[in-house]
């Protein structure tokens, strides 16, 4: 069960941040969101700290806890640039990610973000499978 | 209106995110790998996530505005399109390819792998790209 110990927590803290900033500011905890937001705003300064902050914050949890850092994926430019390409359309597109659709709007039980999640959590698993089982890992 | 929350639950996200193993993309994909070696351990971060929403959401809406702002900001679109399900689709796809969503891909440049810079950017152009196709579907 120890392994299972921090998933947990780390869930809990994204789930305490979401809520705390719906009550206090109002906003949806939607990474993608956000994240272009700060890029085109109205509204950019508050969209910057929360970007920022998960940066920070990344460092901090590092830092405080001994925990390494992970490796990061092994893949070259090119997927690293699809890949990204991808995210960023479809959570634009889709009006959504992870955080947004699937902490926060889970969360108020839309009914859009129950179906966006169920989307993508399908498309990353047959994605996966695709790329290890079909391909042998070749990407 | 005050913004200074909106650092401080970012930096418990970014940490949250951290911990949780979101930002291990090996973690990730294991996840997502349901047919072969399968790693359950996300399964607690969302479990996490959303037993803090769930449960508290519909208190935080039943009041009648945020405590340092004038409104709650929610999407109003009750609609479940094609956007919708096609952009959820792509997202999907990128996700799987490279085992980062928004979030850990943002948290991942405390890292410092350039690789991850690389897909931050390619992510960024991609937000940017996706509004043309969400004006034209």
């Amino acid at each position: 069960m120890e392994q299972f110990a921090m998933p947990l927590v780390g869930g809990l803290m994204l789930g305490v941040a979401s809520i705390i900033l719906l009550a206090a500011m109002g906003r949806i905890a939607g990474v993608s969101g956000i994240t272009w937001g700060a890029l085109s705003g109205p509204d950019r300064a508050w969209r910057w700290l929360f970007v920022v902050g998960i940066v920070l914050g990344t460092v901090i949890a590092h830092q405080v806890t001994g925990l390494d850092n992970p490796l990061p994926h092994e893949g070259g430019w090119l997927l690293a640039v699809s890949a990204g390409l991808l995210v960023g359309v479809g959570t634009r597109v889709g009006s959504g990610c992870t955080s947004g659709h699937g902490v926060c709007g889970i969360g108020r039980l839309s009914g859009r973000s129950i179906a966006a999640t169920l989307t993508f959590m399908a498309t990353g698993v047959i994605t996966v499978f695709v790329v290890r089982h079909m391909l042998g890992g070749a990407l | 209106m005050k913004i200074w929350p909106a650092l401080l639950t970012g930096m418990i996200f970014g940490a949250g995110l951290a911990l949780s193993g979101m930002t291990d993309p090996a973690k990730v994909i294991g996840f997502l790998d349901i047919a072969g070696d399968w790693v359950p351990d996300l399964m607690f971060v969302m479990g996490g996530a959303l037993a803090v929403t769930l449960i508290a959401t519909p208190f935080v809406l039943r009041r009648e505005k945020p405590w340092l702002a004038e409104m709650f900001h929610l999407p109003v679109s009750t609609v479940i399109d094609r956007r919708l399900i096609g952009g959820g689709a792509l997202f999907g796809i990128g996700w799987g390819l490279w085992g980062y969503c928004p979030g850990p891909a943002i948290a991942s440049l405390a890292y410092g792998a350039t690789s991850s810079f690389i897909f931050v950017a390619a992510m960024i152009a991609g937000l940017w790209l996706g509004g043309f196709f969400k004006a034209k579907a």
